[in-house]
């Protein structure tokens, strides 16, 4: 390359550059560091303090069982309505992909019609046995609000993809007597698999983050955004704070940089 | 169209209906309750506009803040994002690779660690954190990586290349090629680009949260602040100027978007 390009390349990079490194690289830098003030032990307060580890766990684990329930739900009606011709298919497909523009808070507050202490399930169940059921604020509350906001990527995901499947495997593998369960074994999930895994990541690095609707659930059932959260703004724990961000960071990018390089190898294919 | 008429998918089906059920009640559900007067008693208590009155009293600035703010992220993330998707587009070296994958950051880490940073960072300058400049700031780094590689892979199309390549033995400057040639054929992926920072800068709450002070709200951290403080009914009528007033506006956009794309694309 000459030497006349190089500098025109960097020109152009250079704002963005300039933009990135001011109020991203060197904020985030800085959040690194932090925690360092107040010992090398403030860097791993998630493994050593109960608590935190258990909202970890907590994290992680709701997480992993919103990623698998979304994926199987949403495979299913995405394979669905890829196959299948209806009326008003498209304005179905249009209405089950809107809650993608919708913010969090948004979500956790529909959870909150649902099972709220005046919600639909506690009315129903007050007037059918005579109790009011809640469970937004706890651990169902909390799953069917991520399973909410994971659902639209996969249909979309899965609509798309299974359009553009091999329809003759599947019927070769049906001309030759394969079971329907089998054709989902031996033909969808090879078929899918790229996409499962690259759509399973990003389902989980989003409702690890997910701050908004765990906010407005103001759970019983501590995630790690709202230990954050409580941290920075109601201890004013600046240190603990970082420590924290920086372990939820970690999780969540070493997901999608696993998923990544996993995606790219031939052997997953 | 691709249909199986020869088989029958009864499972399926059960977990469709299942989940478009899932998936669309609660939307009528908060339609309604926004409609009602007492949500506790449902319809039979009638139907009001009462609701929507207060929230556009207390919450009303709250709509042009957000639509106005996420205008400017689009043009923001456009000037810095388009030159620089050119240079990565067009650049082998190992530095650029090394820093597209630093840009996407953002996208990985959690909208909270971003915003922590952010106020560590520049908290103390006042000036600056009481002015939606510092939420806009959030939206642009958060935003920026999907402008970036949106426009990027579109600058890598071979015929692009030996377009501008042409032009230049002709003799036309960087600008004139720039202004010219590529931008104009990678306008469709510009305005797809514009159109998903717009969305995401609408909706942002994670990092907007904890940037946003008394005077500086946004609609999702409107919704927040209504939802923990009021009656359902105020929280559901301002979902419903959520619906009313955004959702519109993505259609409109997204049908925009598509014309744009059908008149310009290749």
């Amino acid at each position: 390359m000459k030497s006349g390009q190089r500098w025109l390349l960097l020109g152009c990079a250079a704002p963005a550059a300039a933009f990135f490194l001011m109020f991203w690289l060197l904020p985030v830098l800085r959040l690194l560091a932090l925690p360092a003030d107040k010992g090398w032990s403030t860097y791993f307060a998630v493994l050593t303090d109960s608590r935190y580890l258990q909202s970890m766990l907590n994290t992680v684990l709701l997480s992993l069982g919103v990623t698998l329930a979304t994926l199987v739900l949403g495979g299913a009606v995405g394979v669905y309505l890829a196959r299948r011709d209806f009326v008003a298919k498209r304005v179905l497909l249009s209405l089950l992909t809107l809650p993608l523009s919708f913010p969090g808070v948004i979500v956790g507050f529909f959870v909150i019609l649902l099972g709220g202490r005046q919600g639909l399930v506690a009315d129903l169940s007050d007037a059918l046995v005579g109790k009011r059921i809640t469970f937004a604020y706890g651990l169902l509350g909390l799953f069917l609000a991520y399973l909410y906001f994971s659902l639209p990527r996969a249909i979309a995901t899965y609509a798309a993809a299974a359009e553009s499947m091999n329809l003759q495997l599947e019927e070769a593998a049906r001309s030759l007597g394969a079971s329907r369960l089998r054709v989902v074994r031996d033909v969808w999930l090879p078929e899918l698999a790229p996409t499962t895994l690259a759509c399973g990541a990003i389902l989980f690095a989003t409702s690890m983050g997910a701050f908004g609707t765990a906010f407005t659930l103001a759970s019983k059932f501590e995630v790690i955004p709202i230990t954050i959260y409580n941290e920075f703004t109601n201890y004013a724990n600046f240190a603990l704070a970082a420590s924290l961000s920086i372990a939820l960071g970690v999780v969540t990018w070493l997901v999608l940089f696993l998923a990544r390089h996993f995606g790219a190898s031939p052997a997953v294919r | 169209m691709r249909t199986h008429t020869t088989t029958r998918a009864p499972f399926l089906f059960a977990v469709t209906a299942i989940v478009s059920f899932f998936m669309i009640s609660p939307m009528l559900l908060s339609v309604m309750a926004g409609l009602v007067n007492n949500y506790s008693v449902g319809l039979k208590s009638g139907l009001t506009t009462r609701w929507f009155g207060e929230v556009w009293e207390v919450y009303g600035g709250t709509v042009g803040w957000s639509l106005a703010l996420a205008l400017v992220c689009v043009a923001c993330t456009i000037v810095l994002g388009v030159p620089c998707a050119y240079a990565l587009a067009r650049s082998r070296s190992r530095a650029a690779r090394i820093f597209e994958e630093l840009l996407t950051l953002p996208v990985a880490v959690p909208g909270l660690a971003t915003a922590l940073a952010l106020i560590l960072a520049y908290g103390q300058i006042t000036a600056f954190r009481q002015s939606f400049a510092f939420i806009l700031v959030g939206h642009i780094v958060f935003t920026l990586p999907f402008m970036v590689r949106t426009v990027a892979s579109a600058f890598q199309r071979h015929d692009l290349v030996a377009l501008e390549e042409a032009a230049r033995t002709l003799g036309a400057s960087f600008r004139q090629r720039f202004m010219g040639i590529l931008v104009p054929a990678v306008f469709p992926a510009i305005v797809a680009g514009s159109l998903m920072v717009f969305t995401l800068s609408v909706g942002e709450f994670n990092l907007t949260w904890m940037l946003h002070t008394p005077l500086t709200r946004t609609l999702p951290v409107g919704l927040a602040d209504s939802y923990a403080s009021m009656r359902l009914e105020v929280g559901s009528a301002y979902t419903l100027v959520f619906f009313i007033v955004i959702l519109p506006v993505l259609w409109g956009l997204q049908s925009l978007a598509h014309l744009l794309q059908k008149r310009h694309g290749t």
